[in-house]
C-alpha cells in the first residue's frame, strides 16, 4: 500500500539574523491512508514548521517528502498551489472564513481555483460537503451569522469539498469550548470511520486518546511515535460531559 | 486559471465593502466628470470662435494697396492709388482657387433719411461681397451687374442703418435716402449679423455698387481694396500665392522689388484665436486630469488597505489553493472593476454636467465623443496602473505569514 505521506530525513533550517534556527533535525515517518494522527510537542517543537511543510506550504531544507507519491521537495510556488488544491484540506484553528460570505460559498471557494470543476458541479458538491458536516440547513446563513462551532463545520466541509487524500488540521478545536471541542472531534472521528486520513497538529495531550495514532515531537525530533490501539469514542465523552444550562 | 471564477470572486469582495468601493470610485467618478466637463467646455468655446469667425468668411482674402517704397515723402497705403480695375478683373479672369471676388471703395459720411440721419459707411462692391462676407439679404433684392455698369443710385442697407432711419416703422424697400448729396434708393436690407468677435457692428454699414461709389461719391478710378473668397479655408493660401504672382505682374514688379499690396486673410486670425482657445483647453484639461490622478491614488490607497486588512484572506485562499497570479488577478481586477465602474459613472455625469453648464451658464459646449473615450481609457489605465502594485504586493505575501496574521 502507498503511504499517503512519506517524509525522508526531513531538515528545516530558518537563518534568524547571524544564526541559523534548525526548526526540524531530521524527521521521517510515514502515514498510510485512513489513519488519524495526532501530532504533538509543546511551542518550539517544530510542529508548526512539520505543518507547514506537510501541508505543502513550505519546502525541507533537506530531506524527501512525498505527498501521495509526489515529491514536494522540488516544487516550485504554483506547483505547490495546485498540489495543494487537489490533495490537501486545511481546517484551521481560527476557522478563517471569508467575512460576510455565505457557507456555501465559503465552501465553494477550493473549487473557484480549479477550473476542471464548472459552476453547477461546485455547488452540487458544496451542498454535499455541508451535509456531511450536519450543516444542510445552515447552506445559506452567513459566516458572522453562525457559532464558533458552526464555522468550524463550514471550514471542515470546506477542506473536503475537493476530496482531498489528506485533512490537515492545525488547533482546529483550540477556540472553541469543551463540549463544541468534542462535538467536533466526533466530526472528524466519523471522517476517520469512512476512510479519510487526518493528521491533527495539537499541543493539548487529552486528544490523543481519540486518534488511532500518536507521534510526538520535541526539539525539532520525533521522540515518541505510538499506535493507539484502544481509540476513545469523543461521542461517549460528549455524553459524559455535563449539559450546560439551556 | 478560470476568468469567470476570478471576476466572480473580485465581485464578491467588491460586494462585500460597498462603501468604501463607492467612496473610490468617486474620486474617478469625480475625475473623468470634470475632464469630460472641461474638455467640452473648451471646445465648445473654440467652436464657437470658428463659427465667429467663419462668419466673417473664413476663407476670405483682403488685398490692400502697399506702403510707396520709392523713395520722397512715403504717403499712407490707404492713400495709394495701385490697385486698379485691371487687377481686380485679372484676378477674376485667371485665378482657379479664387471662388468670388468683388472690388471694394468706401466713404464714410451720413446717411439721411427724413428728418432722420445717422453716420455710417458706404461700400462699393460687386454682388459678390454678400458670399465673400457671408452677408445675406432679408428682405428685397441685391443690386446686379446691370446697375454696376450704369452706375445706378441704388444702394442695400444693413440693420442697423434700418433702425436708425426708420424709426417709425416704415418699411425701407423703394424709399430713397440721401448720402451725403447723392440718393439713393433703397432695393434691399440685409439680414442681421451682429457684432463680430472685435465688437464691429457688422449691421452698420450700406452696400452700391462700386462704380457708382467711383464715379459719383469719390471721384476716382482706383480702388481702395479687393476682397476674395478662397475655394475652401485649406486652400487660401494657393489663393493667396496666386493673386500675389497676377498682381506683381500687372504692377510690373521686377524679381527683386517688394509688393506694392499687402494681402492679408482670415487665417492668421483664426490660428491666433484657435491657439488661445487650445491654450485654455489644455488648461482645463490638466487641471481635471488632475483630479484624475488624485482619484487614481484612492485607488491604490484603498487596495492597499485592503490588502493588509485582508491578509489572511490571501493566506486563506494561498493555502487552499489560489496561485500568486490568482491573487494578483483577484485584486487587479477589483481595481479594475472599481475604475471602470466609476469611469462609466464620470461619463454620464461629464456629460450631464456639460449639459447643466450649457442649460445654466448658457456657456457654448461641445462634448467631444474622443473626450470621452481619452478619459474613459485614462481612467481603466489608471486603474490598472494604481492597482497593479498592491496586487503584486498581495500576491507576494507568504501563505504561511498570511495565514497567521493579526
Amino acid at each position: 500500500m502507498n503511504a499517503i505521506i512519506e517524509l525522508k530525513d526531513i531538515k528545516r533550517d530558518f537563518v534568524v539574523g547571524s544564526e541559523t534556527v534548525h526548526a526540524l533535525r531530521g524527521v521521517s515517518f510515514a502515514i498510510q491512508p485512513g489513519e488519524f494522527v495526532t501530532i504533538m510537542g509543546t511551542s518550539g517543537s517544530g510542529k508548526s514548521t512539520l505543518l507547514n511543510l506537510l501541508g505543502c506550504l513550505d519546502t525541507p531544507t533537506s530531506g524527501e517528502y512525498w505527498l501521495d507519491g509526489c515529491s514536494v521537495r522540488q516544487m516550485g510556488r504554483n506547483d505547490r498551489a495546485e498540489l495543494r488544491n487537489h490533495k490537501i484540506g486545511f481546517v484551521f484553528q481560527s476557522y478563517n472564513l471569508l467575512p460576510k460570505t455565505t457557507a456555501i460559498e465559503n465552501v465553494e471557494l477550493p473549487l473557484m481555483y480549479n477550473p476542471a470543476v464548472s459552476a453547477k458541479e461546485r455547488e452540487r458538491r458544496a451542498i454535499e460537503a455541508l451535509n456531511a458536516v450536519g450543516l444542510q440547513d445552515r447552506l445559506y446563513h452567513k459566516s458572522n451569522q453562525m457559532s464558533g462551532g458552526q464555522q468550524q463545520r463550514v471550514a471542515i466541509a470546506r477542506a473536503l469539498v475537493n476530496n482531498p487524500v489528506l485533512i490537515l488540521a492545525d488547533e482546529a478545536t483550540g477556540n472553541l469550548d469543551t463540549r463544541t471541542s468534542f462535538e467536533i472531534l466526533v466530526l472528524f472521528q466519523e471522517l476517520h470511520a469512512l476512510g479519510r486520513t487526518i493528521v491533527f497538529v495539537t499541543h493539548n495531550p487529552e486528544l490523543s486518546a481519540y486518534s488511532s495514532r500518536t507521534i510526538v515531537l520535541k526539539d525539532g525530533q520525533v521522540v515518541q511515535d505510538t499506535q493507539n490501539d484502544r481509540i476513545a469514542f469523543a461521542k461517549e465523552t460528549l455524553e459524559s460531559l455535563p449539559v450546560t444550562e439551556e | 486559471m478560470n476568468f469567470t471564477n476570478l471576476f466572480r470572486i473580485a465581485l464578491r469582495a467588491l460586494g462585500n465593502n460597498k462603501m468604501r468601493g463607492f467612496l473610490t470610485m468617486l474620486g474617478i467618478i469625480i475625475g473623468v466628470a470634470s475632464v469630460i466637463t472641461m474638455l467640452a467646455i473648451g471646445q465648445g468655446s473654440k467652436r464657437s470662435i470658428r463659427a465667429q469667425i467663419s462668419e466673417m468668411g473664413s476663407n476670405m482674402i483682403m488685398i490692400h494697396p502697399g506702403a510707396d517704397r520709392r523713395g520722397g515723402v512715403r504717403q499712407d497705403p490707404a492713400a495709394m492709388q495701385s490697385l486698379k480695375l485691371e487687377d481686380y478683373k485679372a484676378v477674376v479672369n485667371e485665378t482657379r482657387y479664387v471662388a468670388k471676388c468683388s472690388p471694394s471703395v468706401s466713404s464714410s459720411g451720413q446717411a439721411i433719411f427724413g428728418a432722420n440721419n445717422y453716420p455710417t459707411s458706404m461700400y462699393g462692391v460687386s454682388p459678390d461681397y454678400l458670399d465673400i462676407r457671408k452677408y445675406v439679404v432679408a428682405e428685397g433684392d441685391m443690386f446686379g451687374e446691370q446697375d454696376i455698369v450704369s452706375s445706378a443710385k441704388v444702394c442695400v442697407v444693413g440693420k442697423t442703418v434700418v433702425d436708425n432711419l426708420f424709426t417709425n416703422g416704415e418699411d425701407p424697400i423703394g424709399k430713397v435716402i440721401r448720402f451725403g448729396k447723392i440718393p439713393f434708393r433703397i432695393i434691399g436690407v440685409l439680414a442681421s449679423k451682429g457684432y463680430n468677435t472685435m465688437g464691429m457692428d457688422q449691421d452698420d454699414l450700406i452696400l452700391a455698387p462700386y462704380t457708382t461709389i467711383q464715379k459719383r461719391v469719390l471721384a476716382i478710378t482706383h480702388l481702395q481694396s479687393m476682397f476674395c473668397s478662397a475655394l475652401s479655408e485649406e486652400q487660401t493660401e494657393e489663393a493667396e500665392e496666386e493673386i500675389s504672382s497676377i498682381l506683381r505682374r500687372n504692377h510690373k514688379l521686377r524679381a527683386t522689388d517688394e509688393d506694392d499690396f499687402n494681402i492679408r486673410s482670415q487665417q492668421e486670425l483664426s490660428t491666433m484665436m484657435n491657439s488661445t482657445s487650445d491654450m485654455m483647453t489644455v488648461l482645463l484639461a490638466c487641471i481635471a486630469g488632475i483630479s484624475l490622478l488624485v482619484g487614481g491614488i484612492g485607488i491604490m490607497n484603498i487596495m492597499y488597505v485592503s490588502v493588509t486588512e485582508r491578509t489572511r484572506e490571501i493566506g486563506l485562499r494561498m493555502s487552499i489553493g489560489a496561485k500568486g497570479r490568482d491573487i494578483l488577478a483577484q485584486f487587479l481586477i477589483e481595481a479594475i472593476l472599481i475604475s471602470v465602474t466609476g469611469g462609466l459613472i464620470g461619463v454620464v455625469f461629464g456629460i450631464g454636467a456639460s449639459w447643466m453648464v450649457k442649460l445654466f451658464a448658457g456657456w457654448p459646449v461641445y462634448v467631444e465623443w474622443y473626450s470621452v473615450v481619452l478619459s474613459f481609457v485614462v481612467c481603466t489605465i489608471t486603474g490598472i496602473f494604481f492597482g497593479w502594485y498592491p496586487a503584486r504586493k498581495a500576491s507576494n505575501l507568504d501563505p504561511i505569514e498570511a495565514i497567521r496574521y493579526e
